[in-house]
């Protein structure tokens, strides 16, 4: 059952198109990603959303009702930002109920509801504070729980982790993800972040100069990419030159290397898409070998960096307690995990 | 060798200021030969010519402070949040108090606004009194303009904004309950040395003939000798007090960090 229906929205900043014929349909209660690169138009499409930028052209349909000519006021939005922007004259309490305050709700009602999200945000002690006397992330949890509090419709929350260091991101982006399932809101999450997109995200659409190249669940994005830059920005990929030299069968030369991926496949030199993961030194799969030149240690994963026929490709391996890693200028036997291969182009 | 230079240009510059200021208290305290006393203050403050024209100035500078914030935050908020590029206008504009001595202002007003216009302000007290309070904004407007500027610029008006219409709130209540409460001290400033200017001003008052303290001040130092230098100390002290205040508001805020 579509919530959120974006249709052909069309956005321009002078002459630069930002945005080129957006669609997207979102489920209620769904958790969506807008992924990509900085400048590619996925603040754009969150904005016009909210209704901050007006769309040049296009739908915007919230449970039934075309939202596209109304403000911010008339959406039944719930918004939060990098930048925390809490009010810095009010306190967490005033901040929470300030949503409700401005509808006319009852102060007896403002003050239960309230209560109740801070509550649900796990700071019901912080009513009294400003929010100078708070740290990042518990400003950042202050103001999802403004955004919640008047029970908008739709959560849009644009690159509310980036601010904040590496561990709080994790653990806060986990509190954001549970919250949102038990309250069963829609939510678009705006982030260039591929691994949040990837760990919260019922579907993730990657955007790349003002269109959507692909939308798919996590799994989808990362394990079939539709175009090479889908496989190049989600995760790391190798890119491999080959031969093929049946394409049939999907026999195919690495130099002098020879190995059949059980496909078919265009003529001639084609370029492959492969995973650090796609190449193991141990395991099953057809064999490739390959020259290590560098390796960088990465905790639980040791990530080696081979030759192989001219080309340098990642290889990921656990690490093991009691085994050493390979040496720099070691050959070794890796295994190709045939399934995992990404034609990129012919 | 460097540190003793120092110090002598700090000294130096200390009696520039401090000499004259001491010399005006000290004559303001001998009215009474071969004594200090407080008779001129005594006579000042007992005459109701001085508690009538304070009493107006001050007056007259709240409302001034009331229009010209009324003017400024909405103006100074809308360049910042939708109007960028035209900051350098804005601010030409609110410079130009600096470099049109109010005389011009004045003579301005009165051809404008004089009896036989179709505006005719000058034709009574309140339009005159109107006018003047006018007159007075325009004095204040680069002073209150800065101040509330960069008060403005220290928080994050457009995300603040955008937050807050989020969630449901118009403009009058962002500008009231949002943005007016964190620019307080930036505006409070402005309304300090707008203040000050107004009970010192001489010019506007003089020439639209209105009882202000500037004249007052005007009249009694052409015709009295130490109740001059009585009224420059007090006034002096109105401008110390305001300045005292700016800091006291500044440092008593209580939503910014300590």
């Amino acid at each position: 059952m579509t919530f959120l229906t974006l249709s052909n929205l069309e956005k321009s900043f002078g002459p630069t198109r930002v945005v080129k014929d957006f669609n997207l349909d979102v489920a209620a209660g769904e958790f969506i990603s807008l992924l990509g690169p900085s400048g590619c138009g996925k603040t754009t499409v969150l904005r016009m959303v909210a209704g901050f930028e007006p769309a040049d052209a296009g739908r915007i349909v919230i449970d039934g009702r075309d939202v596209a000519g109304l403000g911010p006021r008339q959406r039944d939005i719930g918004m939060v930002f990098q930048a925390y922007a809490l009010f810095p004259n009010l306190t967490v309490a005033q901040n929470v109920g300030f949503g409700l305050k401005v509808k006319g709700t009852p102060a007896s009602r403002i003050a239960a509801r309230v209560e109740e999200m801070l509550t649900l945000i796990g700071l019901p002690e912080m009513g009294t504070r400003y929010p100078y006397q708070l740290s990042g992330g518990q400003q950042q949890r202050v103001a999802l729980a403004r955004a919640l509090a008047p029970s908008p419709k739709v959560l849009l929350l644009d690159e509310p982790l980036s601010a904040l260091d590496a561990k709080i991101r994790v653990s806060l982006r986990t509190q954001i993800r549970e919250i949102q399932k038990q309250l069963g809101i829609t939510t678009i999450f705006v982030t260039h972040d591929q691994e949040e997109a990837l760990s919260l995200s019922d579907r993730i659409v990657v955007m790349n100069q003002g269109i959507a190249e692909q939308v798919g669940t996590p799994h989808e994005i990362y394990n079939a990419p539709r175009t090479g830059f889908v496989a190049n920005f989600v995760g790391t990929l190798n890119t491999l030159e080959v031969e093929v030299l049946d394409p049939a069968t999907g026999r195919i030369a690495v130099g002098d290397q020879q190995v059949t991926l059980g496909r078919p496949l265009p003529q001639g030199r084609i370029t492959l898409g492969l995973r650090p993961e796609a190449l193991r030194p141990d395991g099953a799969g057809e064999a490739l070998t390959a020259r290590v030149i560098g390796m960088d240690f990465l905790g639980s994963v040791f990530r080696l960096r081979v030759s192989m026929a001219g080309q340098v490709l990642a290889v990921d391996s656990f690490t093991t307690v009691g085994v050493s890693p390979p040496n720099i200028g070691d050959m070794v036997t890796l295994r190709l995990n045939t399934q995992a291969v990404l034609i990129l182009e012919a | 060798m460097k540190r003793a230079a120092a110090w002598a240009v700090l000294i130096v510059g200390l009696m520039y200021f401090i000499v004259p200021l001491i010399g005006m208290v000290e004559f303001s305290l001998s009215m009474r030969r071969g004594e200090y006393s407080l008779d001129a203050y005594d006579i000042v403050l007992g005459d109701p010519q001085f508690r009538r024209t304070f009493g107006f100035s001050v007056i007259m500078a709240l409302l001034t402070i009331i229009v010209g914030m009324a003017l400024v935050v909405p103006t100074a908020y809308w360049v910042q949040l939708k109007l960028p590029r035209l900051r350098p206008v804005i601010e030409f504009v609110t410079l130009l108090p600096l470099v049109i001595p109010a005389i011009v202002i004045v003579f301005g007003y009165i051809r404008l606004y004089n009896t036989s216009s179709i505006l005719p302000l000058t034709g009574s007290i309140w339009g005159t009194n109107l006018l003047l309070v006018m007159g007075y904004m325009t004095l204040g407007l680069p002073y209150m303009y800065r101040a509330v500027d960069t008060g403005m610029r220290a928080i994050d008006i457009t995300t603040l904004t955008e937050a807050a219409r989020s969630l449901g709130a118009g403009w009058g209540t962002i500008l009231w309950r949002l943005i007016l409460p964190n620019v307080l001290v930036s505006v409070l400033s402005g309304a300090f040395v707008t203040f000050a200017i107004v009970i010192g001003e001489f010019t506007m008052a003089a020439l639209l003939n209105r009882p202000a303290f500037g004249p007052y001040l005007q009249l009694m130092g052409a015709n009295r000798a130490y109740e001059p230098f009585a009224l420059a100390t007090i006034a002096f002290l109105v401008t110390w007090a305001c300045m005292g205040l700016i800091q006291l508001f500044t440092r008593f805020s209580r939503h910014t960090p300590k």
